[in-house]
Order: structure tokens, then C-alpha cells, then sequence
């Protein structure tokens, strides 16, 4: 096994970025950034299957998303497909007491937190709009409006700080999930600002897939965005999102310099998002099949498996054996999704005002009044 | 026929034709042509200069736009969906509305914001709001709102070639209707942008909607028209200014009025609206003025939206409210 730097090469960004494992399943034991930074992974083999367990069962699960939204089942869908390590490699790096606060798109670190995904399926069926606690599961309700949540993940992470519970290896951080095109947001660019004026103790994960729905990279940034950090006085690193092994190392390091007390890193995972934006986008309109196959090459399950097979520290039983697991998960989640029942449509008026209101309550009580006028006749 | 969508597709091209200066900006609006395909090929036939995908900030494309206009370009904006406006409202209400005045009217800034807005199809969260408000209620923005193709594009043009800053609110659940359109209609002598239009004539009540809501408001008439009442529909088409001459004109024939919109009925449009006919036509009215709206909730999810949208029955108890009375 080599010792490498951050890595270099004719298909690997400009400025190189941390991998633990190439492609190929060849594992790099130990990488020194420039600022002398290393990092490596300590798994044993048992740690090593469960990780290609979680990249296999949450891409399963997504490709079944992804049919039950083409079914009609789910309103839309946002596939996770190709960014599976970036998610199961950052979503294994927190630890229990951290806390994530994602877009629409981190089902995988959803997953990696223990939490049952079909949590976010009524989300995405239209029978409600996220609905779960963010304390009870460490993982803050979906957020669609591009970039809003690395504010309140900042401001988390301040509180966490005031609460004296940094500066200890047992202490908390935050996560915030991101993307590359949310990082033109001035609401990104404030949260930089606030973390490092705080020193807050979060970490901030930007899954670079490559693309803006339509847009590409080139039209959010002229530099590299890890190198942004730098501005905003905390160290910026890139990392090889489709090398679970990698992204791993660089999340867990980064939580745990800012739970002790050293304040935030801004992570660039650098993958691709192989499928579209969303179950309503058509990727074939602004992007060439030669550029897909090409990070096909790059498939982060593959070279683990690679990796798993040449170390002999799995076989074909086990790799079978995990299909079938992901297959009935999969086939198990479709059953509960389609059992989700519609919502009361007097629900609507739930939850607007945390003690309620007169006026929401006599709105509430007309619909009533106007729903039953129907009831009995042809309606 | 073409559709509301390629209505306005077509009147954006024509803006682009007939004057350099208009630039059309947004995210995904090049190459992928818009989520909702309105600006579709443009960026093929008027290059990358005239039809720009942004970065991805709201704020940023409404703050440039500012400094185009300022520079004698005429900006086209595309804020993707209604709940997506709110980073960039800094840059229209605190900027846009007040540069003219804050310039003694040195600086005019002729940039049109188009945002599809309503719901009814189906989405997540911000992607079906009616903020149309919020706009209306500052002074030096225009607001107006289409319904159908024709208006769609006539009206986008009209706003393009006004020199005020117009919000130009779009249907998205209409966007796939068709209708009449001639595109060779000159702009000289066009229905005016700020004009209210007769959808409907009609005797006994006066329903008054826009943009989304138009069409329920027809289709309410017609179920009207089978119990023996004629409703008149009016389209406002322009929310600031209203056409309040129009309004009045009809309820004073009528007698009775039902203001319908999308949005939550408090501090809505309907407010206003309901309270200048009662200032104007007083005598003139049988009923209060009745409003159908949505209700005072953020809008809820996709498989009870058609609970909390207004439509043709809830339209009817209003009208049926209001003889009641």
C-alpha cells in the first residue's frame, strides 16, 4: 500500500484532492495534505463490509425512489445516485451527539444516522412537508430553498459553543450539507462569515456533483471551492466524494477539530451527480453522455467492491447476500410508501401557530362546515 | 394555438428582436431554456450574452439587473419559482422600487421580473406560493399577472418596453393551456398593460380574479349560467395598478362582488379591493363584498392543495352567499 499526497491527475481536478482508494479498488494508506495534515482510515474488515453495505442499500433504496416517483407514487424525486460515498463516507463520520442539517438530497446521511428512510418519503408524496423532529433524530428537516440551512446550522453550531460544549474530544459539531451551486448564495457567503467571526464548531459539506440543475460548475465559481475558506479565515479541503474511505477520514477529522474547539472547515467533496436534478429534470438537454460514462469509470461502489475482493475481505456470498438485503429494503419500503394515506384535508390547519389561533381555529371550523355541505351529495 | 408557456416564449424572442438592450436573465435559463421551457432555444439564437445563465443567487440577479439598467439595458429576470423570490426581495423592494424616487426620477429602471407563481401542480414546498402581495403593497413596483395566451404575449412585451420595473406574475399551472395568439399583432395600440378586461359579461354579480384564478372564475360562470345567473368574470390583469374604473363600472351594474385569489385572504389583494368598492359603490352594493381565497396557512402539501386552492364550487358559495344576503 502507498503513501501518497492529496493526488494528481489527467481526470482529477486541478490541485489534486485527498483518496484513500482509487478507482480501481487500489487502497492508498496514508495522505499528507501541504499543510502537512494526514490522513488515513483504521477500519477492520467488518467495518470495511458494513460500509459497502451502507453505499449498496441506500443507492437501492434510492433507485426504488426513483420508481415509485416515475409510478406516480411520489410527486417527485431528488436521487442521491452517484454521491453515495460523499454521503455514507460523511454520514458515518459524525458521531451520535452531532448534528446534520441537509437539503433535500441526503437521504444517504439520513440513512447513515440510523434513521428510518421512509421519513422523508412524505415529503416527497405531497403528504406533508418533512414533519419530523430535527433534536429527537440530529438531523434538521429537509431544506429546499438553496442554501438557507448553513445559516441555521451556523447558528446551532453558536449555540452549541455557548453551551460550553466544544473544546473536548467528547464535545459536539455540526454538519451542514450544501452544494456547489448554493455556494453563489449570499446566505452560504454569511455563513462563512459568522462561523469564522464564532469560531463555530461546524463542519460545511459541499457535495460539488458538478451541477446546478443545468449549469455547470464554471458558472458559481472561478476558483476551486475549497480554496473560498481561505477568505473566511478557516481551512478549506478537497476531497474525492466518490471515495467513501476518504471522505470519511477528512469528515471525522474535520468534526473533530471543530468539536475540540478549533472552528470550522469548509469540505468540497468533488463528485458527480449522475442522474438528474430531480425526477422532473432532463439532464440530456445541457449535458453529453461521453461526460457520464466518463465518471461512470469513477463509480463509488465499484471500487470498493474492487477493493473488498482483492483483500479477500469479501466474497461473492457476501456481496450477494447484500443485494438481497437492499432488495428487500427496497421492496419494503415501496409497501410502506404506497400505504402512506392522504393527509385529512382539515389538517392543513394544524400547526401554523404554536398555541393556536382564534382566526385559524374559525377558518378551520367554516372548512369543516363547507366540507360536510357536500357530504351525501354527488361531490 | 399555442400554449400560455410558448405565448410568452414567443413574446420574449420578439423583445429580444426588437430591442439590443434586452437581456434575458436566470438560472437554468440558457442552455436548458428554464424549468418551464419559457425561454426555450433563446440562448441558441440570440447567444450567450442576451440570454444569461446566472449564478445561482436570486439576490445577485436582481442586484446586477439593477446595474444593467442602470447602464441603459433593459433586464429580464426569471426568479425559477414564487417561494425562490424572497432572497432577492432585499434588491426589489429596498432598490428596485425606490431608485427612481430616490433619483428624482434621474434613474429609471425598466427591468421586468417574471415569476411563475400559484399552485395546483402538485409540488413541494415553495414551489406554489402567491406573493403577489407583498409586491402590490410597495409603492414604485408594477405588478400585473396574465391568463391566458394571448395576454401572455402582449403583455410580457408590454412589460419589456415599459420603462417602470414590472413583477410579472405567471400562471405556472396554466402554462400548458392554449389559446388564440397573434404573433404578429403590433404592440402600438395593444390592449393596455394596465387595463382590467371583461372575461366574461354577465349581469347579476361581478367575480373579480387573475392569472390562475381566471379560469375558475370562467368555468364557475358557466355552472352559474345553468341556475339562471350571469356572472360577470372581470380579469384584473394588473394587481398595481388595479384598474379600479373598470371594477367600479361593473359593480355598479351588478350590484354584488366576489374577489377570488390563490393567496391568503389576509391582508391580500381582496382586502384592498373590497374595501375601495365599498368606499365607491356603496350604494350601489346588495351584498358586502365576498372574498374566496386560500386559506391563512403557508400552503400545504401537494395531496390537499386542491382543498386549500379556491375553486368553482367555492366560487359558487360565495355568489350564493352574496344573493343570500
Amino acid at each position: 500500500m502507498a503513501k501518497g499526497e492529496s493526488v494528481a491527475g489527467s481526470d482529477i481536478p486541478a490541485g489534486g484532492f485527498v483518496q484513500l482508494l482509487t478507482p480501481d479498488g487500489e487502497r492508498i494508506d496514508t495522505v499528507t495534505t501541504a499543510d502537512g495534515t494526514t490522513y488515513s482510515v483504521d477500519f477492520t474488515d467488518e467495518e470495511y463490509r458494513g460500509l459497502y453495505r451502507d453505499l449498496v442499500t441506500v443507492r437501492r433504496l434510492d433507485s426504488e425512489a426513483v420508481a415509485l416517483q416515475r409510478q406516480g407514487e411520489l410527486g417527485i424525486w431528488a436521487s442521491l445516485l452517484g454521491q453515495e460515498a460523499a454521503q455514507v463516507g460523511s454520514g458515518r463520520a459524525l458521531r451520535p451527539q452531532d448534528m446534520a442539517f441537509p437539503t433535500y438530497r441526503e437521504h444517504g446521511v439520513l440513512y447513515c444516522r440510523g434513521i428510518d428512510p421512509i421519513m422523508p418519503f412524505g415529503l416527497f408524496r405531497g403528504v406533508d412537508q418533512g414533519g419530523w423532529d430535527p433534536n429527537e433524530f440530529k438531523f434538521n428537516t429537509y431544506t429546499i430553498v438553496i442554501g438557507s440551512q448553513t445559516l441555521h446550522a451556523t447558528g446551532y453550531a453558536m449555540g452549541v459553543t455557548m453551551d460550553g460544549k466544544t473544546g473536548s474530544a467528547d464535545g459536539e459539531a455540526v454538519i451542514a450539507y450544501f452544494g456547489d451551486g448554493a455556494t453563489s448564495q449570499g446566505e452560504v457567503n454569511e455563513s462563512f462569515v459568522w462561523s469564522g467571526v464564532f469560531n463555530a464548531p461546524i463542519v460545511f459539506f459541499c457535495q460539488n456533483n458538478q451541477y446546478a440543475i443545468s449549469e455547470p460548475l464554471e458558472r458559481q465559481t472561478r476558483v476551486p471551492l475549497y480554496q473560498r475558506a481561505g477568505g473566511y479565515g478557516f481551512p478549506g479541503i478537497r476531497v474525492d466524494g466518490n471515495d467513501v474511505l476518504a471522505t470519511y477520514a477528512v469528515t471525522r477529522a474535520a468534526l473533530d477539530n471543530a468539536r475540540n474547539g478549533q472552528g470550522p472547515t469548509l469540505i468540497e467533496a468533488y463528485t458527480y451527480r449522475m442522474g438528474a436534478h430531480t425526477s422532473s429534470d432532463d439532464p440530456t438537454r445541457y449535458r453529453n453522455g461521453s461526460e457520464v460514462e466518463a465518471w461512470k469509470a469513477k463509480d463509488p461502489i465499484s471500487r470498493l467492491k474492487a477493493f473488498l475482493s482483492k483483500q479477500k475481505i469479501a466474497k461473492k456470498d457476501f456481496f450477494a447476500e447484500v443485494d438481497a438485503s437492499a432488495q428487500a429494503q427496497a421492496l419494503h419500503l415501496r409497501e410502506r410508501v404506497l400505504e402512506m394515506p392522504d393527509p385529512q384535508p382539515v389538517t392543513l390547519f394544524d400547526n401554523v401557530y404554536p398555541n393556536g389561533s382564534p382566526e385559524i381555529d374559525a377558518q378551520r371550523a367554516a372548512f369543516a362546515e363547507y366540507q360536510a355541505s357536500f357530504e351525501g351529495s354527488a361531490h | 394555438m399555442i400554449t400560455l408557456g410558448k405565448a410568452l416564449n414567443h413574446g420574449l424572442r420578439r423583445a429580444l428582436e426588437d430591442d439590443p438592450k434586452v437581456v434575458i436573465m436566470g438560472e437554468d435559463v440558457g442552455k436548458l431554456g428554464g424549468v418551464f421551457r419559457i425561454t426555450d432555444a433563446l440562448q441558441k439564437d440570440f447567444g450567450e450574452d442576451r440570454v444569461i445563465d446566472t449564478p445561482l443567487a436570486e439576490a445577485g440577479i436582481i442586484g446586477t439587473a439593477v446595474g444593467l439598467a442602470i447602464r441603459g439595458y433593459r433586464p429580464v429576470c426569471e426568479i425559477q419559482f414564487d417561494g425562490f423570490v424572497f432572497p432577492a426581495y432585499n434588491q426589489i423592494v429596498a432598490q428596485v422600487a425606490k431608485m427612481h424616487y430616490r433619483s428624482k426620477g434621474k434613474v429609471r429602471l425598466p427591468l421586468v421580473i417574471r415569476i411563475p407563481f400559484g399552485g395546483g401542480i402538485g409540488a413541494v414546498e415553495h414551489h406554489s406560493e402567491s406573493p403577489e402581495a407583498y409586491f402590490a403593497h410597495t409603492p414604485g413596483l408594477k405588478v400585473v399577472t396574465c391568463a391566458n395566451p394571448a395576454d401572455a404575449y402582449t403583455m410580457i412585451q408590454q412589460a419589456i418596453a415599459t420603462d417602470d420595473p414590472v413583477i410579472f406574475f405567471e400562471p405556472k399551472r396554466r402554462y400548458w393551456e392554449k389559446g388564440e395568439v397573434d404573433l404578429d399583432a403590433p404592440l402600438t395600440g395593444a390592449f393596455p398593460l394596465h387595463s382590467a378586461r371583461v372575461a366574461r359579461p354577465g349581469s347579476d354579480a361581478t367575480v373579480l380574479a387573475y392569472g390562475p384564478m381566471v379560469r375558475v372564475a370562467l368555468d364557475a360562470a358557466t355552472a352559474a349560467a345553468e341556475d339562471g345567473r350571469e356572472l360577470e368574470v372581470i380579469d384584473l390583469r394588473s394587481l398595481s395598478p388595479i384598474d379600479y374604473p373598470a371594477i367600479f363600472e361593473s359593480v355598479r351594474r351588478t350590484g354584488r362582488a366576489v374577489v377570488v385569489h390563490e393567496a391568503p385572504g389576509n391582508v391580500g389583494l381582496g382586502a384592498e379591493i373590497a374595501a375601495r368598492i365599498t368606499e365607491e359603490c356603496f350604494y350601489s352594493l346588495e351584498a358586502p363584498v365576498l372574498r374566496v381565497t386560500g386559506y391563512d396557512t403557508p400552503y400545504p402539501a401537494a395531496r390537499i392543495e386542491e382543498e386549500y386552492l379556491p375553486d368553482l364550487d367555492r366560487v359558487l358559495d360565495a355568489v350564493d352567499r352574496s344573493f343570500g344576503w
